[in-house]
C-alpha cells in the first residue's frame, strides 16, 4: 500500500506546492489537503477538504481516511496583516489540534513533518555566527511571531516525547526567496527598496522556494526524525541582497528603526514586521551540516536564491507573471468531475 | 632563494620586499616557503564552507600580487552603507555574488584597502618589529593569543597586519560582541577580519577551516587597566581558549607585545560616563590630555615589539565534548606565566619606550 498523506494549508503557497510535488511521486497513494479557502494552484489528484483554521474536524478525517503522514505547512511566518488572535489560532491552536488528532488512540499516523522557521532563534549581537539545532536563543523574545513559533515547537517537542513510535520531523527554514513566494523581503524587493539600518550590513542566508518543497518532500520520504536547519550554502551581506535583487537600500535610523519605517509600512510601500528589525541589524546564520549529512542536496545557494527571485522579477516586470504560468481558478464542480466521474478514463496520461 | 621562482608575479613581490627596511633573512625564507606552501595546504584542507578555502587562497594571492592590484574589478555597488565592499576577483558567469564578503563577513578587498592605509602606521609610526615569526605555521589551524593593552588597543591590527603581510595568510581576530552593536564600526570590524568571540566560531575556524585565529584571553580587563598596571597580565578568563585549542586539536601560540601599553595609556576611568554612553569603559588617556578629543584617534609613537613564543600543544584527544576543568585552568595558567615571563624579559632588554 502506498503512502497516504495529509497536507495542511492547501490553499496557501506551501500547501499547494507540496501537494503538486507529492502528486508526482508514484508511491504516494492518496493526498488530502485541508484549507480554509479554495486551492490556488492546479492539482490533479489531491482531495480538498474545507476546514476552519483550528482543524476541529481533523480527528474524524484522520480516522476516516487512514492517513499515515501529516505534512504541516500551515504556519504563519509573517506577522504583517495578521492580528495577534488569528496568529495564535493558526500557529498554536492549529498545531495543538493537529497533534492531538495525530496522537489520538487508534490513529493511523506514523509520521508528522512540520515546516518551522529560523525565526525561533531570534537575532542578537551575542548570537553564534551559526546556530546549531540545539543552540539556545541568546535574546529574550520580543515579538508575537517568534513567541508563537516557539510555542509551536514546544508543543511538537512534547508530542515527540509522548509518541515515541512516531517519526516527528521539524525543518527550520531560513528566509525564503524565489520565483513566486511573497515574504516581507520579496515584497520590498518587488518595490525596488530594501529596508536597512544605517551602519549595519549583516550577513544573511536564504533558501529557494523549490528547495523548501524538495526538503519537505525529502524529509517525508526518508522518515527523518528530529530537528534540522535548512538554508542554502553561503552567506551574503544585506547590501548585496539589494544589489542582486535590483533594489535600493532604504536607510532607517539605528535608533527606533520601526518608528521610521511605520509610515511607509502603513502606506504599503514596505513590509517591515517587528521580527525583521533585529534580523536586519545582526543577521542570522544556520549551521546546516546536520541536514546535509542526511544526503539532501540543494539546488540553490543563498545568493542563488536571491538571483532566482531577481530573474523571476525581471520576467514579472516584463510580462506581469513571475513564472510565466497562467492564472488558476479553482472550480469545485470541474475538479470533482475529473476526480470522480466514471466518464473520465484514468491512467492514460498525467 | 628569490631568483628560482618560475612565477613572474613573484618578481614584483621580490622587488617590493627588497625595498623594505628591516626584514631579516630568516623571515624572508619563511615568507618564501609560506607563499608556495600555503595554497596547496589550504586546498588539501577539509573545509565545509565553500568560501573558507577559496578566500584563504585569495588572501594568499593578495599577498603575492601586492597592493597595486587591489582595486575593484566590478562595477560600483548600489549600497548607501559606507562599508559595502565590491567584488574584486573575476567571477564565473553563473555566480550571482557581487562582493567578495565571505561567510564570516570578511572581505579580502576591504582587508587589502585597510592594509594599504595601515601600512605607513605599521612601518613608520609603531616601527613594528617581529621576533620568531617562523614559529607561526604557514598552514593548518593555530590559536594565536597575545597580551592586550591600550585604551583602543593597537596590538590586534599590528598582529593581523604583520602576519598577513609576511606570511600571506589571513588572520581572524576574535573580539567581544560589543563591537557588533556599534553602527559602522561593527560592520567595518567584520569586513576586516573580525569575528565574534564565540566558542563555536573559534572551533569552526580552527578545526574545520584550518585558519589562524587571534584571541586576547584577558579581554577588556586588559585594555581598561590603568597605566600603573602596565605589563601585568590580567586573569585569562576561564581558560576557554585552552579548551577550544584542545577540542580543535591545534597549538596555542602566545605572542608577547611590548609597546602597546605606552601608545595610549589610561590615566583613569570615568565609570559614570561609561554607563551613560553604554560603553564597557570610558578612559581618560594621556593622549586625550595632550590632544583633547583627537587623542582618542591618535597613538603615541611607542615602538611595538612582538615576540612569538614556542607553540604549545596539549597532550589530549581532540574533539571531546568537554575537558577536565582543572587541567584547562592549569594549562591556561602555564600559558599566562610563560607570556608574563617573556614580557618581563623583553622589558629588561628595552632601552627606550620610543626607540626600543
Amino acid at each position: 500500500m502506498g503512502r497516504r498523506v495529509l497536507i495542511t494549508g492547501l490553499d496557501t503557497f506551501w500547501g499547494g506546492r507540496m501537494a503538486q510535488a507529492l502528486e508526482l511521486e508514484p508511491d504516494v497513494e492518496m493526498i488530502l489537503g485541508l484549507g480554509t479557502n479554495d486551492p490556488k494552484v492546479p492539482l490533479e489528484r489531491t482531495e480538498f477538504v474545507r476546514s476552519d483554521q483550528k482543524y476541529s474536524i481533523l480527528s474524524r478525517i484522520v480516522r476516516a481516511t487512514q492517513v499515515d503522514t501529516i505534512v504541516h505547512t500551515f504556519l504563519e511566518t509573517n506577522s504583517i496583516g495578521v492580528s495577534s488572535r488569528v496568529l495564535h489560532e493558526i500557529n498554536v491552536i492549529g498545531t495543538l489540534n493537529l497533534l492531538a488528532a495525530a496522537g489520538s488512540a487508534g490513529s493511523s499516523v506514523r509520521q508528522v513533518v512540520i515546516k518551522s522557521s529560523a525565526h525561533i532563534y531570534g537575532a542578537s549581537e551575542s548570537d553564534p555566527t551559526w546556530f546549531r539545532e540545539d543552540s539556545r536563543r541568546t535574546s529574550p523574545v520580543r515579538n508575537r511571531l517568534e513567541r508563537s513559533l516557539i510555542e509551536v515547537e514546544s508543543l511538537v517537542r512534547d508530542f515527540t516525547v509522548d509518541n515515541p513510535h512516531l517519526v516527528v520531523t521539524v525543518l527550520r527554514f531560513a528566509h525564503v526567496l524565489g520565483t513566486d513566494i511573497i515574504t516581507p523581503i520579496s515584497y520590498d524587493l518587488r518595490r525596488r527598496v530594501l529596508p536597512a539600518i544605517v551602519g549595519f550590513d549583516p550577513l544573511v542566508q536564504f533558501i529557494e522556494e523549490d528547495d523548501v518543497v524538495r526538503a519537505l518532500e525529502f524529509a517525508t520520504g526518508k522518515q527523518l526524525p528530529g530537528v534540522y536547519n535548512v538554508a542554502g550554502a553561503g552567506k551574503l551581506p544585506w547590501s548585496e541582497v539589494a544589489s542582486i535583487g535590483g533594489a535600493h537600500l532604504l536607510p532607517l535610523s539605528p535608533f527606533r528603526p520601526q518608528a521610521f519605517a511605520a509610515p511607509l509600512r502603513r502606506a504599503g510601500v514596505i513590509q517591515f514586521p517587528p521580527e525583521m528589525e533585529s534580523f536586519v541589524r545582526f543577521g542570522r546564520g544556520l549551521d546546516t551540516s546536520r541536514f546535509a549529512s542526511t544526503g539532501f542536496e540543494y539546488r540553490y545557494t543563498s545568493a542563488g536564491a536571491v538571483e532566482s527571485f531577481a530573474r523571476a522579477n525581471n520576467l514579472r516586470r516584463a510580462t506581469g507573471s513571475g513564472s510565466g504560468a497562467p492564472e488558476y481558478r479553482y472550480e469545485q464542480e470541474v475538479e470533482q468531475f475529473f476526480r470522480h466521474s466514471p466518464a473520465v478514463v484514468r491512467g492514460i496520461d498525467g | 632563494m628569490h631568483g628560482v621562482s618560475p612565477d613572474p608575479t613573484d618578481i614584483d613581490q621580490t622587488v617590493r620586499r627588497a625595498s623594505r627596511p628591516t626584514d631579516n633573512d630568516i623571515i624572508e625564507a619563511i615568507v618564501e616557503s609560506g607563499q608556495h606552501g600555503a595554497p596547496t595546504a589550504t586546498a588539501d584542507g577539509v573545509t565545509d564552507g565553500e568560501s573558507g578555502r577559496e578566500h584563504a587562497r585569495d588572501a594568499v594571492r593578495d599577498a603575492t600580487h601586492g597592493d597595486d592590484q587591489a582595486r575593484p574589478a566590478g562595477g560600483a555597488s548600489v549600497s548607501i552603507l559606507p562599508v559595502a565592499a565590491n567584488r574584486r576577483r573575476r567571477r564565473p558567469p553563473d555566480d550571482p555574488r557581487r562582493s567578495d564578503v565571505d561567510e564570516w563577513g570578511r572581505s579580502e578587498h576591504m582587508r587589502s584597502i585597510v592594509r594599504r592605509l595601515y601600512n605607513p602606521m605599521y612601518r613608520y609610526w609603531f616601527r613594528v618589529e617581529w621576533e620568531g615569526l617562523e614559529k607561526i605555521p604557514t598552514d593548518g589551524g593555530a590559536l594565536l593569543i597575545a597580551n592586550h593593552a591600550g585604551a583602543i588597543p593597537p596590538d590586534a591590527p599590528a598582529i593581523m597586519h604583520g602576519i598577513e603581510e609576511e606570511l600571506g595568510r589571513p588572520v581572524y581576530g576574535l573580539a567581544d560582541y560589543f563591537f557588533r552593536t556599534v553602527p559602522v564600526v561593527g560592520t567595518l570590524w567584520s569586513r576586516t577580519g573580525g569575528v565574534p568571540a564565540h566558542p563555536d566560531n573559534a572551533y569552526r575556524l580552527l578545526h574545520d577551516q584550518h585558519q589562524l585565529a587571534l584571541v586576547f584571553p584577558e579581554g577588556t580587563k586588559a585594555t581598561s587597566k590603568t597605566y600603573s598596571d602596565r605589563y601585568r597580565l590580567r586573569r585569562f578568563g576561564r581558560g576557554g581558549f585552552v579548551e577550544i585549542a584542545m577540542k580543535a586539536g591545534v597549538p596555542v601560540i602566545p605572542i608577547a607585545v611590548v609597546g602597546a601599553e605606552e601608545s595610549m595609556p589610561i590615566l583613569f576611568r570615568m565609570g559614570g560616563v561609561a554607563k551613560a554612553l553604554n560603553l564597557p569603559y570610558f578612559p581618560v588617556t594621556a593622549n586625550s590630555l595632550v590632544l583633547g578629543p583627537l587623542g582618542y584617534v591618535t597613538y603615541l609613537p611607542a615602538k611595538i615589539k612582538l615576540r612569538v613564543l614556542d607553540p604549545i600543544t596539549f597532550d589530549v584527544e581532540p574533539g571531546l565534548e568537554r575537558y577536565s576543568r582543572s587541567r584547562v585552568m592549569d594549562e591556561a595558567e602555564a600559558v599566562r606565566a610563560k607570556l608574563q615571563d617573556a614580557l618581563h624579559d623583553m622589558l629588561r632588554e628595552r632601552r627606550s619606550v620610543w626607540f626600543g
